[in-house]
């Protein structure tokens, strides 16, 4: 892996603590949005997004890996967590945990199937899964098909807390994508993430020094669809619906972008790419279709002269570690 | 069995559009070490050409047979020499991400223009009606698709594996910077190569116009499709791509007859499958 990351900055204690700095002013913003008078529904779309973007950023700008698939992820614990809520009738908390659970084992299946190749036969394999499961959904009874699960209620938080109400699900939403944030950070500076960065940069040598890649890019590969399970259930709170574009190839595609844009491989980078992203579609909805030309020209423009990312040069101009 | 043999020529088909376009992806990732995510939308735009040669310059089917894939080809390669070439010696995944960000805005600009209904393309008067061979009824233009397809699968496999400029190419996907020694233009030769895989994509999207009528999106889900049929087969070998493309296609014809709902999916399964036996694909060398 000579190009993925040219980031030679290590881990110090000095970028720990840029870190820490970084994720505090992002924590004191997202908190006071709801006294901004911005649109609380699109801070929490974003947010359900930038969670899965990172998920996304830990195997790629971790591991290595690619995936094109993490769609499938998303959509599975939306149409399971809504279909625990919708049909089985249980509490907010329970549905989470069945949609992020679905998402785990999914993630355990697949990736048993997709680590056995690397690079870009990696990315094709999960295209092709997420792919499958598309027509498993299109034609499974309980996902309605074409319409969705529309309807979803949202109900009551640990029986206390109205998830119906915006500002409480936003903080609601806002714990859960916390929660994901620093279970990542937390992976990424620990013994396990150095691993993850050995095989990267060069899985042989990993090998010869006695490590059983497969094992630690399967790990890699379950922590981060578990947690864009989490993104695909708290996002069935906001939306209220789980339908077939959320397990669309094109939406895999729009993860794949936000974390370009935001930077791949930085710890950030991903969080502003979705909030840029899901602004972008917000307004830009009026163009209609031009709206994925333009996605196809930032996906070019990035690959050809933006390779860092926004927070990545940011980073790199002040030889820091975000 | 009427049926049966009718699907079975639809797996024919599938396979011969399965087989050009994974061919062209091998021939290109062999000197560009690039997965062309582009290709179902080049695929598009082959039939998109031969659609306005007919309709605004009234070219007929056999003209757009041959310039639509010239043409497509120097789309590819004007794309090539502006953009993919400043990816050599970058991560193969760039690669990916640009084609797949030029599927989306080519793909794009088509629907805004076109929506996203099918237009039609009718069959050349030459190759309309059928003939009834005794077992079942074979429209001549199907029995056309898949035995021109194979010629040129085949030709191509020729013109790669045992004429001379096909082992400059060998040798210059072994070493280039060897045979740039030897005074082969090779930047040129990658250009070249680029549009020979982007030409047989156009040449599928040609074949397949009056079959399955021309979409913007008709190219959306066969390269996925396509994707899955390299993995299967592995892009080591160019006959290897051309049997796995044809195999698959029939495969799926036969699930359509055998058990319609798995139709969609059997390509992937069989994607699975092959990966938990042999995870190199079938004629594919360890990586």
């Amino acid at each position: 892996m000579t190009a993925m990351t040219d980031d030679s900055i290590p881990v110090t204690p000095r970028a720990i603590h840029d870190e820490m700095v970084a994720f505090g002013i992002m924590t004191a913003l997202l908190v006071i949005v709801p006294w901004t008078g911005i649109y609380p529904f699109f801070v929490m779309q974003a947010l359900c997004f930038a969670l899965l973007a990172c998920a996304f950023n830990l195997l790629i700008g971790y591991g290595g890996l690619l995936s094109f698939g993490h769609a499938m992820f998303l959509g599975t614990a939306g149409y399971c967590s809504g279909h625990a809520l919708k049909v089985w009738g249980l509490s907010p908390e329970l549905g989470i945990l069945v949609g992020t659970a679905a998402a785990a084992g999914l993630a355990v299946i697949t990736g048993l199937v997709a680590i056995r190749r690397q690079g870009i036969y990696f990315a094709m394999i999960t295209l092709a899964l997420s792919q499958l499961l598309y027509f498993i959904y299109l034609q499974a009874p309980f996902t309605h098909g074409e319409d969705g699960i529309q309807g979803i209620p949202q109900g009551y938080l640990f029986g206390i807390l109205n998830l119906a109400n915006p500002t409480i699900l936003y903080y609601v939403v806002l714990a859960g994508f916390l929660f994901g944030f620093l279970v990542i950070f937390r992976t990424i500076n620990s013994p396990f993430g150095e691993v993850l960065k050995a095989i990267r940069e060069n899985e042989p040598r990993a090998i010869s020094l006695g490590y059983k890649t497969d094992q630690y890019k399967l790990l890699a590969y379950i922590l981060s669809g578990t947690l864009a399970g989490l993104a695909g259930a708290l996002k069935v709170f906001v939306a209220q619906n789980a339908s077939l574009t959320d397990v669309e190839v094109a939406m895999s595609g729009q993860i794949v972008l936000m974390t370009l844009v935001g930077g791949l491989g930085t710890v950030f980078g991903p969080v502003l790419g979705a909030f840029v992203i899901v602004a972008m579609q917000q307004y830009l909805s009026g163009l209609g279709q031009w709206v994925t030309v333009i996605q196809g020209v930032v996906f070019v423009v990035c690959v050809l002269t933006f390779r860092r990312g926004v927070i990545g040069e940011i980073a790199h101009y002040f030889r820091r570690s975000l | 069995m009427q049926a049966l043999y009718a699907q079975l020529l639809v797996g024919l088909i599938n396979g011969s559009f399965y087989a050009l376009l994974s061919l062209g992806l091998a021939v290109i990732f062999g000197m560009l070490n690039i997965i062309n995510f582009a290709h179902g939308a080049l695929y598009m735009m082959g039939a998109f050409v031969a659609y306005f040669l007919l309709n605004v310059m009234g070219i007929g089917y056999w003209p757009a047979l041959i310039i639509a894939p010239i043409a497509v080809g120097i789309f590819g390669m004007i794309l090539e020499r502006t953009m993919l070439q400043w990816l050599a010696g970058l991560d193969h995944l760039y690669g990916l991400l640009l084609t797949f960000g030029l599927a989306l805005i080519i793909q794009g600009v088509f629907q805004n223009y076109f929506g996203s209904s099918g237009l039609p393309y009718s069959i050349p008067d030459e190759l309309k009606g059928g003939m009834n061979l005794g077992f079942m009824f074979l429209p001549i233009y199907r029995g056309w698709v898949v035995i021109f397809s194979l010629i040129v699968c085949l030709g191509t496999w020729y013109l790669i594996e045992r004429t001379r400029l096909g082992a400059y190419l060998r040798a210059a996907t072994e070493n280039p910077a060897l045979v740039r020694a030897f005074g082969i233009n090779v930047p040129r030769m990658i250009t070249l190569t680029y549009g020979l895989g982007v030409g047989l994509a156009a040449l599928a999207g040609v074949l397949s116009a009056p079959i399955n009528q021309v979409r913007p999106l008709m190219g959306e889900n066969v390269i996925i499709v396509v994707f899955a049929v390299v993995v299967i087969g592995g892009m080591g070998s160019i006959m290897g791509s051309i049997v796995t493309g044809f195999a698959l296609g029939v495969i799926e014809g036969l699930t359509k007859y055998f058990y319609p709902e798995a139709s969609n999916t059997v390509v992937f399964v069989l994607m699975v499958l092959v990966l938990l036996v042999k995870p190199t694909g079938l004629t594919g060398r360890a990586a």
